[in-house]
């Protein structure tokens, strides 16, 4: 078991479907879904509204539960990895307490799984450097600009160490400079936590950009048209979106959604 | 500086009308008294004056027209007159006379005060008890919407009847009055505050493996608490008028129900007036003082900015 564990993938669906049962009839949010997602992977999923990206991100945080097939999370079902604090979820809002500070907000997690009163100081300082907020720990949610209120809601997300993140898109409400700013401070994250991230967008520059492997996603039913993994070195400054391997992806992206919308 | 003088535009606005309202509505009376004294009265037999309008009679006696907003017992009792009776009753009177208004607000106040504490407790163990079951959601916020139909001063002398004859007397029956009133106010904030937070929320709580009671504490409560005060400030504001009905059917002796009471059998209206504007003078004080709380509780929350 010990010697499989290190080859085994992190995140395992086989077969997973999920219908939601309406008023309208069945919704078949996500049909016979097949990934393995290994350990440090950064994983994109993208695809039109209504395609199950997000859905599927939220199946393997136990927030939903699948009709059929299987999900494992680190050897367990979502719901036990759940239990065991296995992910740290960033939602599309930072979700932060305005009657909280900064540095309590972090704590908020830490909090409820019993860390101690010292710990959590230290774990606070930690993830606020990390996601470059050191000094604004003291600071209300209201006195920091979108972009700063998403970074906390990840360092939130980063605190109790988790070695999953994952990010239902999480830069989505933003412009689009601050959003360069933070899809670069996140790789820059993420090489220094080797952590395996999910990471729901739109946006196909941000999907390219960021993953190792892309999750191309069609709607009604909701199912994956095609992973891309990505030949795009793991260092990535800004500028590597103009050269000819990111336009090549990009475009591999963008004809994956265009094949997911021929037959409807 | 604008708004104030906005402010007291309007309140000069109601005192003049005041004062206009007090000519016809007492003018009858005057020229009764005016005719014991001695004076020409227009038309003179007290026959043809009832039969003719407010209006006319001011017109052939405006002679008494200053004497209308100094009558010992007017129809309508003219502002300064009620100011005069508020000024001696209040701070022209020692605290502990049965005839000052300090005295009386007093014992409507500890039943007001120990009423809201009572019904706001209540109305917060309800909201908590029904946010988290779907029995109780179902059961007994029904029962809460039915109670405030009731007119309270039909109830009221029910309470005090039923708990007089379990020998509960004196300040109970008036604060279960009170509580009976604002409770509901406080159910209704509350189960809305507590259900404030989102889905996002909620589910991020789950995401922590979160347990109800710490969902409670940690988000359920704080996010209610806006809720809360603006719920608390309409609770004491209803707080007082159960206290004040509820002193009206005992026939109590003090309290300014009872002021009011005694007034009305004795034709007393300057001292209805002073005691109706004594309420209405304690319950701005009251709402304000829970203003006061509010904008210090959620600045210490960080909430307000």
């Amino acid at each position: 078991m010990t010697t499989e564990n290190t080859t085994q993938p992190v995140i395992e669906a086989r077969q997973l479907d999920l219908t939601f049962q309406t008023n309208d009839g069945p919704v078949h949010a996500l049909k016979d879904v097949n990934l393995e997602i290994n350990k440090g992977d950064f994983v994109s999923f993208i695809g039109p509204s209504g395609c199950g990206k997000t859905t599927f991100l939220r199946c393997i945080a136990a927030l939903e539960t699948p009709t059929g097939g299987s999900l494992s999370v680190n050897g367990m079902t979502p719901d036990e990895a759940r239990r065991n604090r296995a992910y740290g979820y960033v939602f599309q809002a930072a979700g932060l307490y305005p009657w909280r500070t900064i540095a309590k907000n972090i704590k908020l997690p830490l909090e409820i799984m019993g860390y101690s009163k010292s710990d959590q100081d230290k774990r606070v300082n930690d993830v606020l450097e990390l996601v470059d907020l050191d000094g604004f720990g003291g600071k209300y949610p209201w006195q920091l600009s979108g972009g700063m209120q998403q970074r906390a809601s990840i360092a939130r997300a980063l605190a109790f160490d988790a070695d999953i993140l994952l990010m239902d898109e999480p830069f989505g409400a933003l412009d689009e400079i601050v959003r360069d700013h933070l899809n670069e401070q996140l790789l820059e994250l993420w090489a220094r936590t080797d952590k395996t991230i999910g990471f729901v967008t739109h946006s196909i520059p941000e999907a390219v950009y960021l993953s190792t492997k892309i999750v191309v996603m069609s709607p009604r039913p909701g199912r994956i048209t095609d992973v891309i993994e990505s030949p795009l070195p793991k260092e990535r400054p800004l500028d590597i979106r103009d050269t000819p391997e990111f336009i090549e992806v990009a475009h591999r992206v963008r004809e994956g959604l265009r094949a997911g919308h021929a037959d409807d | 500086m604008k708004s104030i003088l906005a402010v007291l535009t309007v309140v000069a606005a109601i005192v003049v009308l005041w004062y206009a309202a007090c000519v016809p509505m007492n003018i009858k009376g005057v020229l009764v008294e005016a005719e014991r004294a001695g004076a020409e009265v227009q038309p003179p037999s007290a026959k043809d004056r009832r039969d003719m309008s407010e209006f006319g009679l001011t017109i052939n006696n405006n002679f008494a027209i200053p004497a209308t907003w100094e009558q010992a017992r007017p129809r309508l009792p003219a502002p300064h007159q009620v100011a005069v009776e508020l000024w001696n009753t209040t701070v022209g009177k020692k605290i502990t006379s049965k005839r000052s208004l300090i005295y009386h607000g007093w014992v409507t106040l500890s039943a007001t005060l120990l009423g809201f504490a009572i019904g706001t407790g209540l109305g917060i163990l309800l909201a908590v008890g029904i946010v988290h079951s779907k029995v109780m959601d179902m059961s007994v916020m029904p029962w809460a919407i039915v109670s405030q139909t009731i007119p309270i001063i039909a109830l009221a002398p029910m309470i005090i009847v039923v708990l007089y004859s379990v020998g509960v007397q004196g300040i109970i029956p008036k604060a279960v009055i009170s509580a009976y009133l604002s409770f509901f106010p406080v159910v209704v904030g509350m189960v809305k505050g507590l259900r404030s937070p989102d889905h996002m929320q909620l589910d991020l709580l789950r995401t922590y493996n979160a347990s109800k009671s710490q969902g409670f504490w940690k988000l359920r409560l704080p996010a209610s608490m806006p809720y809360l005060f603006a719920s608390l400030k309409i609770g004491i504001a209803a707080s007082l008028v159960g206290a004040i009905v509820g002193e009206l059917p005992t026939g109590a002796v003090a309290g300014l129900g009872a002021r009011l009471l005694a007034g009305s059998y004795y034709g007393q209206t300057v001292q209805i007036w002073s005691a109706l504007f004594a309420a209405a003078i304690l319950a701005a004080c009251l709402v304000a003082l829970l203003g006061l709380i509010e904008r210090m509780v959620l600045k210490r929350m960080g909430i307000a900015s």
